[in-house]
């Protein structure tokens, strides 16, 4: 799970493990932080099943791969095993030195591109679009979560009692129709 | 959290989560640290309880001092800070390894294989056999948990300091732990006795105590191959792997057949189990991050292992490093990954930054325009006014396009760095930056010699209220404990003028005018200057207010906004904008100050208050 600091992919992959473990997975995670609050890349290592040794996934073994922004998603790419699942917001965040002009925002045709040599399951969705048109953009992590959860073997009651436990009463609701509104639009994306 | 068939609990925890809890049930009274990656938050979660004191200490110095006097006193006591902290805290350490303890002491040493929060990767085993103290590493959060018990027990039964490693990787990863304790506060040492050969290190008395540590060291050796972390388990007897830590799980991804032994105490190392496990393979290897420090041992025994021979000593491991290392020894069948890196075009890199309306900004900002520092951007310029730099969020004022800083080395060294550029006399002026925090853990030292010596830098104070880059955690000068009691705060200005620093000012971060008056006349002014910048950090206090906009009718694209470094001001395809998620707005309004053009504003709101 890929993003930049301040996205909530922190809190995503939280959830994630939540969820696993409710649903009696062996489970690890890992954080790499970097310095996350201050707007830096940040990657998350989740591994499920019945018994996990390593925290950390290596190049090439990854089975889905969730970016919560475009550049990270290519940054990454590489740790996506052959036909592998790529989940893609389809947001841009450019560092500085893109404004500053000392570097370039890959385009969507490059970032395609890469995936390509990779997979056939690349999935662009506008969680970004979806989590403003629900009226909060802090919803984008729950989106990204329903997403996911099309493809694991976790029932929804229990995704719903892993957001439960993650995320404060007062926002609970909002962020089940998120995970629904994740549901749904991973269904209607065509596979880049 | 889930209840498991034998009725415990079993709950997601990171390391640092299983080693507060494991130290919480071991029944510790006392825990002392200060901030540092992967560290901290073993006292946010020790801080939650009301049952124990757990406080941010000054310095790591001051931590270990506190844990050795509590534990003198016969309560378990839990000390932890960062690998680097510990050098900040061996006088002391090295000290409690003579006198022994009477309660537990244990010291968590949160290492960072990989360099991701620090300055080095120094390899802190190599304290162990220095202090001559056992060290215990888990492998996984269950273990951190399981472990804290037996670390406060060795402790005491053995008179001695007794150091727990963590690195990056298991203090920030989260897995499951069975939770099996319950917290019990042992109360049969508690009391302090007078007792000057053990506490009291005259050289007569350290001569005296000297041959107790040599024999605890041997009671520790004999004690280590019982040690129910140290384990065998055979399996294919061809290739034997001696690992720890969290090596033992790359190693395990890797190695499906072979036979392991892992270690959980890896100071002193069990050396009988070593030869009985050596002894049954065909081959031995060591897997261990860092230095060869279990290699080396073993090779000193006189047994032939490799390791380090194909396991990298620089880095963090992985699955995939250990993978290639074993298949390019010959040691695995399969053939190298095909690596993708080559084909994709360049990506920008995204570096952390300061925040959008972080205090630091302004004053980089006025450093860079006073001491022409942009045009550092050419290699061949050398700094007009030198900035010496610390440990802390505004290290990251280094990038462009602020140039903050010239040197960064370790905590409070901004300023004796600064003392020694003055004194070698290169005719160029000196500015030493050090935030609140940092300036009250070891930068007072310095000053007092600044004040001392004569000197004529101009040192200022980044002061945020907060110590922001491990994540908000107080100091002595939030006035704010731990566990967000109210308490006395120290005031840094105070502390400078107690000094006898004649030119002090206070200015505000937000001010860019005051900021850049100030800073000319004490860098020009031919005597010790210090000034103390004030301003939230906005990343604490969640202040904001309606987020600034351009007005591109005024708005010249002439970017000199670019120049602060915000986050928030962004340009995309030739047209500069503010984000107005990321802008804190009139809080900060450093972007409006700088615009030549007046062409940055508040946004309009068309609704009324």
């Amino acid at each position: 799970m890929t993003g930049v600091g301040g996205q909530g992919t922190i809190l995503a992959s939280d959830i994630l493990g939540e969820a696993a473990l409710l649903a009696g997975y062996d489970i690890k995670k890992t954080d790499t932080l970097g310095m996350a609050q201050r707007g830096g890349s940040v990657i998350s290592h989740i591994r499920i099943g019945d018994h996990v040794y390593a925290p950390l996934i290596a190049e090439g073994d990854v089975d889905i791969l969730i970016a919560f922004e475009k550049l990270e998603a290519i940054r990454w790419c590489a740790y996506l095993r052959t036909g592998g699942i790529a989940i893609i917001n389809d947001l841009a965040v450019p560092p500085l030195s893109v404004g500053l002009g000392t570097s370039r925002y890959p385009n969507d045709k490059e970032i395609l591109a890469a995936f390509k040599k990779i997979t056939g399951r690349v999935y662009f969705v506008n969680g970004t679009d979806q989590a403003h048109r629900l009226g909060d953009a802090r919803t984008l992590n729950t989106i990204m979560m329903g997403c996911i959860s099309t493809f694991l073997p976790i029932d929804i009651l229990t995704w719903k009692e892993a957001i439960a436990h993650r995320i404060p009463e007062k926002i609970r609701e909002l962020n089940f129709k998120a995970f629904d509104k994740g549901r749904e639009v991973i269904k209607h994306v065509g596979i880049g | 959290m889930s209840k498991t068939l034998t009725g415990t609990t079993k709950k997601l925890l990171s390391g640092n989560e299983a080693v507060a809890l494991g130290a919480y049930h071991a029944g510790i009274m006392v825990a002392a640290a200060y901030p540092g990656t992967p560290s901290t938050e073993i006292l946010e979660n020790l801080a939650k309880h009301h049952d124990l004191n757990a406080e941010w200490a000054t310095n790591e110095k001051v931590a270990m001092e506190i844990g050795i006097g509590s534990a003198y006193a016969g309560r378990r006591t839990l000390v932890s800070m960062k690998h680097i902290g510990l050098n900040v805290a061996v006088d002391p350490f090295m000290a409690a390894a003579i006198t022994g303890v009477n309660g537990g002491l244990v010291i968590i040493s949160a290492d960072d294989p990989g360099i991701h929060s620090s300055q080095d990767e120094q390899d802190n085993r190599h304290y162990a056999p220095f202090a001559k103290v056992p060290m215990i590493e888990p492998s996984d959060s269950q273990e951190a948990y399981d472990m804290m018990a037996y670390a406060f027990s060795i402790s005491e039964e053995f008179d001695t300091p007794a150091i727990v490693r963590l690195t990056t990787r298991i203090a920030h990863s989260n897995s499951l732990v069975e939770v099996t304790g319950t917290r019990k506060v042992p109360t049969e040492r508690i009391g302090f006795e007078h007792n000057v050969q053990k506490y009291v290190m005259l050289p007569v008395n350290a001569r005296f105590r000297r041959p107790f540590v040599e024999d605890r060291l041997v009671k520790l050796a004999a004690y280590t191959e019982t040690f129910p972390f140290n384990k065998i388990s055979w399996g294919d007897k061809k290739l034997g792997i001696i690992t720890s830590g969290v090596s033992y799980q790359y190693a395990r991804e890797v190695f499906h057949t072979a036979s392991f032994l892992k270690l959980g105490m890896t100071y002193p190392p069990p050396k009988k189990m070593i030869r009985e496990f050596c002894n049954g393979v065909d081959r031995a290897i060591v897997i261990e991050e860092l230095d060869p420090f279990l290699q080396d041992a073993i090779l000193a025994m006189g047994i032939a292992v490799t390791g380090k021979e194909f396991i990298p000593r620089i880095g963090e491991l992985n699955t995939q490093i250990v993978r290639e290392a074993a298949i390019k020894e010959g040691l695995v069948k399969g053939k190298s990954a095909d690596t993708l890196t080559g084909t994709l075009p360049p990506l920008p890199g995204r570096p952390p930054l300061l925040c959008p309306g972080c205090p630091h900004s302004g004053v980089f900002y006025t450093l860079n325009i006073l001491g022409k520092r942009s045009r550092l951007s050419d290699k061949s310029k050398e700094p007009e006014i030198i900035v010496t730099g610390d440990i802390g969020c505004y290290t990251l004022a280094t990038y462009p396009p602020l140039y903050g800083m010239d040197t960064a080395d370790c905590m409070g060294a901004s300023i004796g760095t600064a003392l020694g550029i003055e004194k070698a006399n290169i005719g160029r002026k000196v500015v030493a930056v050090i935030g609140d925090s940092t300036f009250l853990h070891s930068g007072i030292t310095g000053l007092v010699d600044a004040v001392y010596n004569n000197s004529k830098i101009t040192v200022i104070i980044l002061d945020n209220s907060t110590t922001a880059m491990t994540g908000h955690q107080e100091h002595p000068g939030t006035g704010k404990s731990a566990k967000s009691v109210e308490t006395q705060a120290v005031d840094n200005e105070q502390i400078v003028r107690g000094l006898g620093v004649k030119d002090v000012q206070v200015v505000d971060a937000f001010d860019l005018k005051a900021l850049r008056n100030t800073l000319k006349s004490c860098i020009s002014n031919e005597q010790l200057s210090v000034v103390i910048v004030r301003g939230d950090c906005p990343t604490k206090t969640r202040r904001r207010s309606i987020p600034m906009v351009i007005d591109y009718e005024t708005c010249t694209s002439c970017e000199t906004c670019l120049k602060i470094g915000c986050p928030a001001i962004q340009k995309v395809k030739d047209k500069i904008f503010i984000e107005p998620t990321l802008c804190i707005g009139d809080v900060c309004s450093v972007c409006r100050q700088v615009c030549p053009h007046h062409a940055i504003e508040p946004a309009k709101t068309t609704a009324k208050g």
